[in-house]
């Protein structure tokens, strides 16, 4: 019956994007599930609609190890990826990834230069915040990183990311490192620090739906967790709150692909997406701040909802910018393998 | 005519092997696409880098203490889930074997019915059981048990606890299926010869059940050494086994040859437990004592 019913379907579909083919097309692909939704009706529709081609989307959780075989072959079948910026950069120098012509991308000049590189132009920012629960601490709840590793003054159970990015930074943070001077970091204090809360983190989390369980099942007092997936939380009622104080600024990025099929109509798309007009649409979607900082003064997002958004100027200058330049080092690579032995130990 | 020479029972047997060939074709087919060629190109990919030979990714169990560390770990936790599912399941087995053929059926039943419930499904009930608000702990600090909540899960208790569960019908059914077979004759000539009963079971039953203890003994030893769900996700973080290291080396670290190379060192060892223990029962009945 499958068989039968699903010929249609794939003819169809033969039909539908040979017809496609005379337009311009691009294949963009993201991580999927309700992100890559809101991205749709966010910026992918807007744009193909402005610019006047067809968006094919393809979603992959994590787009790396598929983007190393695709450009084995020299013949890739995607054009974009929003990936984080680290894979952007890495991308570029094993040749996967096309270096920009910042010539045509006009839209990039108002970005500020510590969210471009020379393969990538930013996407969307998130953050890794402070959440904690509000029944447990009231008022007074911690609000920067050395509270966090004040187990006297804040007992409870905290709960981290199993990976070493943002992680040593609040170490270093919490050790009272200044945040201009965290990079490059220096990782030996930065696991010193962590060893000494070790004992005290109930949970090393390897997922953001396992984070945001913890946070929701009031088995975890205090978490970094990254905000959207603070704010659904709060948005189903749990008792959490959270800071963007000493938050962590990361972004992903939108890159094309070595020998990506369409590469003028991927040009053509990026410099689209990330105009100040188009990117002011995220907040409506998704709690992800635009990557285009311009966006904030299209008068498109109120004050309100500006507040909520780890990008906005106000909240950004509270937080630390990650330094994907840093991590995607040879030092960066070393302190992510020494992690696995960090946790193990 | 040439085939009046031949004897005609020998074209009939080779007719026959043909056809058992023909047969067999479809699953050969499988195994072949299915679990030799991946295996055969893991292996290779396990040896390979930038191009060239190298045994780099071996190297690594001998100088990074994380890999023996992992596998330390991982063999650890089979031991005590394996020693955990025989202290349980043997007495259920045993009083299956025993019982009316009514409620023997109601008592696999019992052990059988969640086995069809997602492995994920079991691992987060579980998580929901114990964790710090969860129904055991609330069950025990409101009846004044405990004064604080108990740490029974992310830590490697509640993996336990979720792995045991799971894999406890891979220890009852072969444990049942050897006990069934033992004749009650010969417990009963035990007692009328004057053993006590717990004589009987040491010197007759016990004996008599062991093929069933090794199977089950071994399957759920080498089904702990792979498992992923259960640490991934009541594990806290801290609870590392070789599943885990071989998904971060692909996730995190993009090494694919490390990945490959844990992936066939795990392989090798459950060979080497399934060889060990065929020198004390066939192959064929670890897999088919049901």
């Amino acid at each position: 019956m499958r068989v039968t019913l699903s010929i249609p379907a794939i003819m169809a579909a033969l039909l539908l994007s040979a017809a496609a083919g005379s337009a311009e097309q691009i294949t963009f692909v993201s991580q999927g599930g309700a992100y890559q939704e809101a991205q749709t009706k966010a910026i992918l529709d807007p744009v193909a609609k402005l610019l006047g081609i067809t968006i094919n989307q393809d979603s992959s959780p994590d787009a790396w190890p598929v983007l190393k075989t695709q450009t084995a072959t020299g013949k890739p079948i995607w054009d974009v990826i929003d990936t984080p910026t680290k894979d952007c950069i890495r991308g570029g120098e094993q040749g996967m990834i096309e270096k920009l012509d910042f010539s045509r991308l006009p839209n990039a000049a108002e970005i500020p230069a510590d969210y471009k590189t020379a393969y990538s132009v930013p996407y969307e920012f998130y953050s890794s915040v402070l959440a904690f629960n509000k029944e447990k601490y009231g008022e007074n709840g911690p609000k920067s990183w050395a509270d966090f590793w004040d187990v006297e003054k804040f007992p409870g159970t905290r709960a981290l990311r199993s990976h070493p990015m943002a992680t040593l930074e609040a170490a270093l943070l919490a050790d009272g490192v200044p945040a201009d001077k965290l990079y490059p970091l220096d990782v030996d204090r930065a696991f010193k620090k962590l060893e000494e809360l070790k004992p005290h983190v109930t949970v090393w989390w390897t997922s953001g739906a396992q984070s945001a369980q913890l946070l929701a099942d009031g088995e975890i007092d205090m978490e970094m967790a990254w905000n959207g997936r603070v704010t659904a939380v709060i948005k189903e009622g749990a008792p959490i709150e959270y800071t963007f104080n000493q938050g962590f600024l990361q972004e992903t990025s939108l890159c094309i692909l070595k020998g990506a099929p369409n590469l003028d109509t991927a040009y053509k798309f990026l410099n689209a997406a990330i105009s100040p007009d188009i990117q002011a649409n995220f907040p409506a979607y998704i709690d992800y701040g635009p990557g285009n900082p311009a966006a904030y003064k299209t008068g498109k997002i109120s004050p309100e909802r500006a507040a909520q958004m780890p990008s906005s100027p106000e909240n950004a200058a509270k937080q630390v910018l990650i330094s994907v330049a840093w991590w995607s080092s040879p030092a960066g690579e070393e302190a992510q393998k020494r992690w696995a032995s960090f946790i193990q130990k | 005519m040439a085939m009046s020479s031949v004897n005609p029972s020998l074209a009939h047997q080779r007719r026959e092997a043909r056809l058992v060939l023909l047969l067999l074709a479809p699953a050969l087919a499988v195994v072949g696409g299915l679990l030799i060629v991946p295996l055969g190109w893991l292996a290779w990919q396990s040896v390979r880098q930038d191009g060239g030979f190298t045994l780099a990714h071996y190297a690594r169990f001998l100088t990074d203490d994380v890999y023996w560390m992992t596998f330390l770990q991982t063999f650890r936790m089979a031991f005590i889930v394996t020693a955990a599912a025989l202290l349980l399941g043997y007495p259920v087995a045993y009083v299956a074997a025993g019982a009316s053929r009514r409620w023997s059926l109601f008592i696999l039943a019992m052990v059988v019915l969640p086995f069809w419930t997602s492995v994920l499904v079991r691992a987060y009930a579980w998580l929901i059981l114990l964790q710090r608000r969860g129904l055991v702990n609330t069950a025990l600090t409101e009846l004044g048990l405990v004064d604080a909540p108990l740490t029974l899960v992310n830590n490697e208790f509640g993996t336990i606890v979720a792995t045991v569960h799971i894999l406890l019908p891979f220890m009852v059914l072969p444990l049942y299926a050897t006990m069934q077979k033992i004749p009650p004759e010969l417990t009963m000539a035990g007692s009328s010869l004057g053993g006590t009963p717990l004589h009987v079971f040491l010197r007759v039953f016990l004996p008599l059940s062991m093929p069933g203890v090794v199977a089950g003994m071994v399957l759920v030893f080498v089904l702990t050494l792979g498992f992923y769900i259960t640490p991934e996700l009541l594990g806290g973080g801290r609870t590392y086994m070789v599943s885990m290291l071989v998904s971060r080396n692909i996730e995190v670290y993009n090494e694919w040859g490390a990945a490959s190379s844990i992936s066939v060192v795990l392989l090798a060892c459950v060979f080497f437990i399934f060889r060990l223990a065929s020198f004390v029962i066939p192959f064929e009945r670890i897999m088919g004592a049901r």
